[in-house]
């Protein structure tokens, strides 16, 4: 298993060499630059900066130069945050994003699941298609739409939580950016749920656990949820790498200091350093979870051998 | 009395295209240690009217009629009830022996659980029951193998498995739907011996589902031949092979491949193709397809008469036969 984790990731590195390079390319093709400012700085100031920050060789030393870098794990410093690192900017916007995100996903598994098992058990019933509805419209309302809402509902007129911001940390201030992430993925899950549970109920094995005269919390529990998870597994690989790394739109809507903000101000800014640092630090937690997933695969499904 | 008394068992799906009539009124008894053989070929309803009994329909599927076992109707029983009968005193094993068995739990805790749950076994004792279970289908090597996963079994080795496991309560019917059409013809053959073994050894009655006359002549005592949701004709293996009294029964034994039929002959088969389930006819489903059809063929089916002792026709034209 550990052999099969380390080739893995040792194939993951020809596509994370890819993504690199696109980004730096594309994020350099912007026009613009990091030191453009409302007034033009005077002409030797910005040669020394760009000097400084090594903009003034050519593309591909540069391109060298950033994974040279890299490799050591230095992120370079960050062009428009003076005195800070990339790696700095990340440990203070990732464990807020982390704990938002993470939060998020444990809410929307352990309710997309559950709701998406009942409308399963209860095909057709009133309770399926009030899910499958409310659901449908959850995927449907993008969260910049979403999240005002909430806000207006819950802050503003009932005045029962923050509007935004992180205050002293209090779980209160959680609560809505954490439900606006979590519902779209609440609807996406048990929507998943609901359809490979209908399938794994159908199946030959189901019949036969019913056969053996077994209750029907038994078939469910021993012999259905298993393998009518699998598919929500490796849904949720990419998805948490997606929400711990922190939503733009969330993050602006509820001012929260997260790495979404800074990736999009950095793309900005054309924070070079920044933008890139992001890039590659989603790029390799994707590659992990998806390790992870497959991992997890091995772990419930007998069949799979690595 | 008869240990399983099935009187005028209706099966109907709710569709979009309304309500489909899958079995129309079928009635049999089984004796106790009997191998019944019910044939027919797809969509003729056999394999519904065993579903119906073990309260295994599909979800839209409704069943009707009566079917007395042990003083009680299978069809009006509570879920918690069924399920004290299913398993343990009527158990079932399936066509398809690749898809049957759970693909993520190993043969030893689907085997065990069906002890701990109907006679209060312990894990252990299930486990020695299991293995000695697994002996008594000659899968080799049972205890080593109990732990291992259904995948890594071959199609006969799992149907063998299905079997062994259906028999640990010691059922006193087991029901076999088609169970070894899925299967390689040499193994087939060893699966039908041991049902016959088994069937003698723990003097459980079967019924066995088929489309396939060579595997009732094999294994049966007695036939039912069903068409369009209805029984043709029932009899002993006698009455249906020697003295059948029913065209379809007819078409279907001169559709049979001989090795004594002329080389490079072709096989005979049955003009037209079986009713739709969602215009029935009227009257008798072979009618549009008989030889032997008469005026009131259309208008109303005809009866299951007895004909000779358990000898059981449904057939207006069957004396000019």
């Amino acid at each position: 298993m550990l052999a099969y984790a380390f080739k893995r990731f040792i194939g993951a590195l020809p596509t994370l060499f890819v993504l690199i390079a696109l980004a730096f390319f594309m994020i350099r093709a912007a026009p613009g630059g990091p030191f453009d400012a409302e007034r033009a700085l005077p002409a030797e100031i910005e040669a020394n900066l760009r000097a400084a920050y090594h903009l003034d060789e050519p593309l591909v030393q540069q391109f060298g130069r950033y994974l040279a870098d890299l490799v050591r794990g230095d992120f370079g410093p960050s062009f428009q945050y003076k005195d800070y690192t990339v790696t700095e900017l990340i440990m203070t916007g990732f464990p807020v994003s982390l704990r938002l995100g993470g939060l998020a996903m444990a809410l929307a598994v352990v309710v997309g699941v559950a709701v998406g098992s009942l409308a399963a058990l209860r095909q057709n019933s009133w309770i399926d298609h009030a899910v499958m509805s409310v659901s449908m419209t959850g995927i449907s309302i993008p969260n910049f739409v979403m999240a005002p809402i909430l806000i207006l509902v819950f802050a503003i007129l009932l005045g029962w939580l923050p509007a935004g911001g992180l205050g002293d940390g209090s779980p209160q201030n959680l609560v809505l950016p954490v439900i606006s992430l979590a519902l779209p993925q609440i609807a996406y899950i048990s929507r998943l749920t609901r359809g490979s549970m209908i399938e794994v109920l159908r199946s030959n094995f189901v019949r036969t656990a019913r056969a053996k005269g077994l209750s029907e919390r038994t078939v469910i529990v021993r012999h259905a949820l298993k393998p009518a998870l699998l598919p929500v597994i490796s849904y949720l690989g990419p998805t948490t790498a997606a929400l711990v790394t922190g939503s733009v739109v969330i993050e602006q809507i509820f001012g929260v200091p997260g790495l979404g903000r800074y990736f999009v101000q950095g793309a900005l800014n054309r924070d070079y350093t920044l933008v890139m640092g992001v890039i590659v630090f989603y790029g390799v937690l994707i590659v992990v979870f998806n390790l992870l997933v497959d991992l997890m695969y091995a772990l419930l499904d007998p069949r799979v051998k690595y | 009395m008869s240990l399983l008394d099935v009187h005028d068992l209706k099966v109907s799906f709710e569709t979009n295209d309304g309500l489909l009539p899958a079995v129309q009124g079928v009635s049999f008894a089984l004796e106790e240690g009997e191998a019944l053989g019910i044939v027919g070929e797809s969509g003729s309803g056999k394999s519904q009217t065993v579903l119906a009994l073990m309260g295994l329909l599909a979800d839209n599927g409704v069943a009707s009629g009566k079917a007395e076992f042990e003083g009680q109707d299978l069809l009006g029983l509570s879920p918690a009830r069924l399920n004290r009968v299913r398993g343990e005193k009527i158990s079932m094993i399936f066509q398809d022996p690749m898809t049957s068995l759970n693909p993520y739990l190993t043969v030893a805790s689907q085997m065990t659980e069906v002890l701990t749950l109907h006679k209060d076994m312990t894990r252990r004792e299930a486990r020695q029951e299991a293995v000695r279970m697994l002996d008594a289908v000659h899968i080799p090597d049972a205890s080593s193998r109990l732990d291992r996963y259904p995948h890594e079994f071959s199609g006969g080795m799992r149907q063998r498995v299905m079997i062994a496991m259906s028999l640990l309560c010691r059922p006193q019917i087991l029901i076999a739907d088609e169970p070894t059409t899925a299967l390689d013809v040499t193994v087939q053959a060893q699966i039908l011996r041991l049902l016959d073994e088994i069937r003698r050894e723990f003097r459980t009655a079967v019924i066995l589902i088929t489309h396939d006359l060579g595997v009732v002549a094999e294994v049966c005592d007695r036939v039912i031949v069903m068409y369009g949701g209805r029984v043709m004709e029932s009899g002993s293996l006698h009455h249906i092979f020697q003295g059948s009294r029913h065209p379809y029964t007819r078409g279907l034994l001169a559709s049979v491949p001989r090795l004594d039929q002329e080389r490079g002959g072709r096989l005979q088969g049955i003009p037209g193709a079986p009713p739709s389930l969602s215009r029935p006819p009227t009257g008798c489903p072979f009618e549009a397809r008989c030889a032997y059809r008469l005026d009131r063929c259309t208008s109303v089916p005809p009866p299951l008469k007895e004909r000779d002792r358990g000898h059981r026709v449904a057939c207006y034209a069957e004396l000019i036969l």
